[in-house]
């Protein structure tokens, strides 16, 4: 059957161009790869390469003719033994309705049969998400003192001994037991192939971890601290995020990055930002911020086990805070479930992480004054339990969010925006974003303290909404 | 090692490889004809599909570069992994993934390899063994790096090919990744593939060093440059750098001298170099206009047997185009999986 050439496009917007030139001419042979005519666009001058064999039988669109839609038929190409009086035009071209519109303009001839309409282009659902609640402890269970450092590391420890295909990289994380010492003691128990000290590269070990991940392994990423994460943030969410879904579902990547996020103290803008919002903004990713030592062993252990890339946001001021872990030989808790902290009925403060400090500590001060505060411990920030905060909002009427963070595109946005579509009606008050003052993290001890969020200012956010 | 003084800056001037060819036999020859044909065809046909808008976005095309990725994969066994940049059609079909699968991803369509998800630059196939096509320039060298670290981690002999071009091989990051990889003696290949345009710069313009087989020299990675225009060449210098990594020395480089007939992408007019040079490589070096000549030569097939495997090429590739222009888009349920699992 005689071959159509069709007006080709040239680039994912042309619509049309002009047919500069042919450079083959009717009883021409013609085989794949030749150039045969050359393209103008408002960009460029483009050659057509033909893609099929034979000999040019027709030209139907002579040269110098100006806007010829893409999709017309611009000559015809016969193949063995067919002759010039076989062409009738009759291009079959289906394409979806999306793409329909770079065709509009061309002749009837051309006209390209329209896909059948996908059957609901109207909104789809995303997926809710739930999670469970917190395992029951069993009465009796012993509780045991120990600092959030030691509750990461037995979460690691425990996991590495179950499977085999857990190991963990990154700097300092081996000979010198860690940066901030939260690997201690797993290359004497786990040795050097499954403890691996980096050299100091983020994006090539996490590009390199991210790979491993590919290829089945289940890697532990410790970055020294998540600022220089940054270095990395391109194999995070290009390739360890996004790789699931690019691949139609068959390439997971069950990884890990973990380390110490937001201010230390006295470290400066470069070495103190809080990462919260960046993460949580991304699909594939899973964002969890630990504000205690339990929490920290039972949510780091379930990231381990989770099939999908975690980022596991530490604290350094946190790692030497002692709390009571529950001693069982498998501690785990659910992704995506916050905890109530401390129930209260007047004002709702929700924190994570480090934040939680300026929480509780806000809420004894609250207490003395009279105001009840329920206090929110995230947990997770992807995904959020927002049906948790929109239960006590309509309990309380009165929300606060307290990041270290900077408030614009904060996660404290975040849940203000999500009340707002699904409280709105039990809310008495706006809600008030208590926030990282939006500069550099300032050296000086003084200015240090005014840019960080503190529980005074808490109190202050909580009673406004209170109207008191 | 190669010599310091290797010259090889005009594919067209054949350049020497450092590891001499092995002739291929009768099944070799034909085999790596037939494949290399087949990308050929397939990317023919999916620049037809591309100007026809039935390919959307961007979509890089090999034609030219066929006996790269031949070569190479004839060197490979089941188990080893092969992870490419986005000019990756190639490498699919290498690496024996379905024509029509490939296809229908690049339109779009439901049972493309992604699911239409991925387009053209991401695709996947964990039972072939190939790890992407990867959009972010550079990005799958440490990601081919860790691939290795898993055959090391495990123990086995397989060996991770990372494909990337001469605009990649100046990223920052496959240094940190030829660092890691030489340290922890891991199985990987570093396929250079010099088509010697990064998009449209000249790498005479772009790289200090635009022998890019040193380039692991301060890392101690051996390195060799290859004509990678013969399939004999690159599966010679391919088994060589496989045996290297099997036997646990760890990485090799492979600088492939290639060419790229087309430009850039599909909307890249390729106006950097004069249609003289390309022709010149196109009529002195083909990679598979030199197979078919020393088939023929060889009288390991006559003309019109290669005319049959041209035409079943043909159909198959048509078969392809055909499935993937009348396969339907993906259910709109699939905007909301594979996001998590």
């Amino acid at each position: 059957m005689p071959t159509d050439i069709l007006m080709p496009a040239l680039s994912p917007t042309m619509e049309k161009g002009n047919l500069a030139k042919w450079l083959k001419k009717e009883g021409d042979t013609v085989k794949s790869g030749d150039i045969i005519a050359e393209i103008e666009t408002d960009k460029a001058t483009m050659e057509v390469e033909a893609a099929d064999e034979g000999t040019l039988g027709k030209i139907l669109v002579p040269e110098g003719t100006q806007d010829v839609a893409v999709n017309t038929p611009i000559a015809v190409i016969l193949g063995d033994g067919e002759k010039a009086g076989d062409i009738k035009t009759a291009t079959k071209v289906e394409k979806p309705a999306a793409q329909q519109k770079a065709a509009e303009s061309a002749p009837p001839a051309a006209e390209p049969k329209a896909m059948p309409q996908p059957k609901a282009e109207t909104a789809v659902a995303a997926p809710a998400v739930q999670a469970a609640n917190d395992p029951a402890i069993p009465e009796g269970t012993e509780m045991v003192s120990m600092t959030m450092r030691e509750a990461l590391r037995d979460a690691m420890a425990e996991e590495m001994r179950a499977d085999k295909d857990v190991f963990v990289m990154g700097e300092e994380v081996a000979e010198y037991q860690g940066a901030y010492k939260v690997t201690q003691g797993l290359l004497q128990e786990f040795g050097d192939r499954r403890v691996i000290d980096t050299p100091i590269t983020e994006h090539g070990f996490a590009g390199l971890g991210v790979g491993a991940a590919l290829a089945g392994l289940k890697p532990i990423v410790e970055f020294m601290t998540f600022n220089f994460a940054m270095q990395a943030i391109d194999q995070i969410i290009n390739s360890a995020a996004k790789t699931l879904y690019m691949s139609g579902g068959q390439m997971g990547c069950q990884i890990v990055f973990r380390g110490p996020n937001g201010a230390a103290a006295r470290v400066a803008a470069q070495h103190s930002q809080d990462y919260s919002a960046w993460y949580s903004h991304v699909p594939g990713l899973r964002v969890i911020a630990p504000s205690n030592p339990a929490d920290a062993k039972g949510l780091l252990k379930a990231a381990i086990r989770d099939p999908n890339p975690v980022i596991f946001l530490e604290n350094e001021i946190l790692y030497g805070q002692s709390g009571p872990v529950p001693k069982l030989d498998d501690f785990v808790l659910p992704i995506g479930k916050a905890r109530i902290a401390r129930p209260g009925k007047d004002v709702t403060i929700v924190a994570w992480s480090i934040g939680m400090r300026y929480a509780l500590e806000a809420a004894e001060t609250l207490a003395k004054e009279g105001i009840d505060a329920e206090v929110i411990d995230l947990r997770t920030l992807k995904p959020m339990d927002t049906e948790t905060i929109v239960e006590s909002v309509k309990k309380t009427g009165r929300l606060v969010t307290v990041e270290e963070g900077w408030a614009q595109s904060g996660v404290g946005a975040e849940i203000a925006a999500r009340m707002m579509e699904q409280a709105f009606d039990y809310l008495d008050a706006p809600v008030a974003r208590v926030a990282g003052k939006e500069v550099p993290m300032p050296y000086a001890a003084n200015l240090e303290k005014l840019a960080l969020p503190s529980a005074a200012e808490v109190v202050e956010a909580a009673k406004s909404v209170s109207y008191k | 090692m190669p010599a310091a003084n290797a010259t090889a800056s005009a594919v067209s001037d054949a350049p020497a490889s450092a590891t001499p060819l092995v002739e291929f036999n009768k099944d070799q020859d034909l085999s790596a004809y037939k494949t290399m044909l087949t990308i050929r065809r397939f990317e023919e046909k999916a620049g037809q599909l591309y100007g026809m808008g039935l390919i959307g976005g961007f979509c890089h095309l090999y034609i030219g570069q066929e006996a790269v990725v031949v070569g190479m994969q004839m060197a490979l066994k089941d188990g080893d992994q092969v992870i490419t940049g986005y000019r990756d059609h190639g490498h699919m079909i290498a690496c024996g993934m379905e024509a029509k699968g490939v296809m229908a991803e690049l339109t779009g369509r439901a049972h493309g390899y992604s699911k239409g998800k991925g387009g053209s630059m991401h695709m996947f196939s964990k039972e072939k063994g190939f790890f992407g096509g990867h959009g972010i320039v550079g990005a799958q060298v440490p990601l081919g790096t860790g691939l290795a670290f898993a055959n090391r981690y495990r123990g086995n002999d397989n060996v991770a090919l990372a494909y990337f071009g001469d605009g990649a091989a100046n990223q920052g990051q496959v240094y940190e990744s030829f660092n890691m990889a030489e340290l922890w003696k891991l199985p990987v290949i570093y396929v250079i593939e010099n088509n010697r345009y990064a998009m449209g710069t000249s790498s005479t313009r772009s790289s200090a060093e635009t022998n890019l087989s040193r380039r692991g020299v301060s890392f101690k990675i051996p390195g060799e440059q290859v004509d990678g225009m013969d399939v004999r060449a690159v599966k010679a210098a391919g088994d060589k750098a496989v045996a290297w990594c099997r036997a646990g020395k760890g990485p090799y480089i492979l600088e492939m001298l290639t060419y790229r007939y087309r430009g850039h992408s599909m909307s890249d007019p390729a106006k950097y170099r004069t249609r003289e040079e390309v022709d010149k490589v196109r009529s002195t070096h083909d990679p598979i206009d030199m197979v078919r000549h020393r088939i023929i030569e060889k009288k390991f097939a006559s003309e019109d047997d290669l005319k049959k495997i041209d035409a079943s090429v043909r159909d198959y590739v048509n078969d392809a185009a055909e499935f993937a222009t009348h396969d339907p888009e993906p259910d709109v349920s699939e905007l909301y999986t594979d996001i998590y699992r």
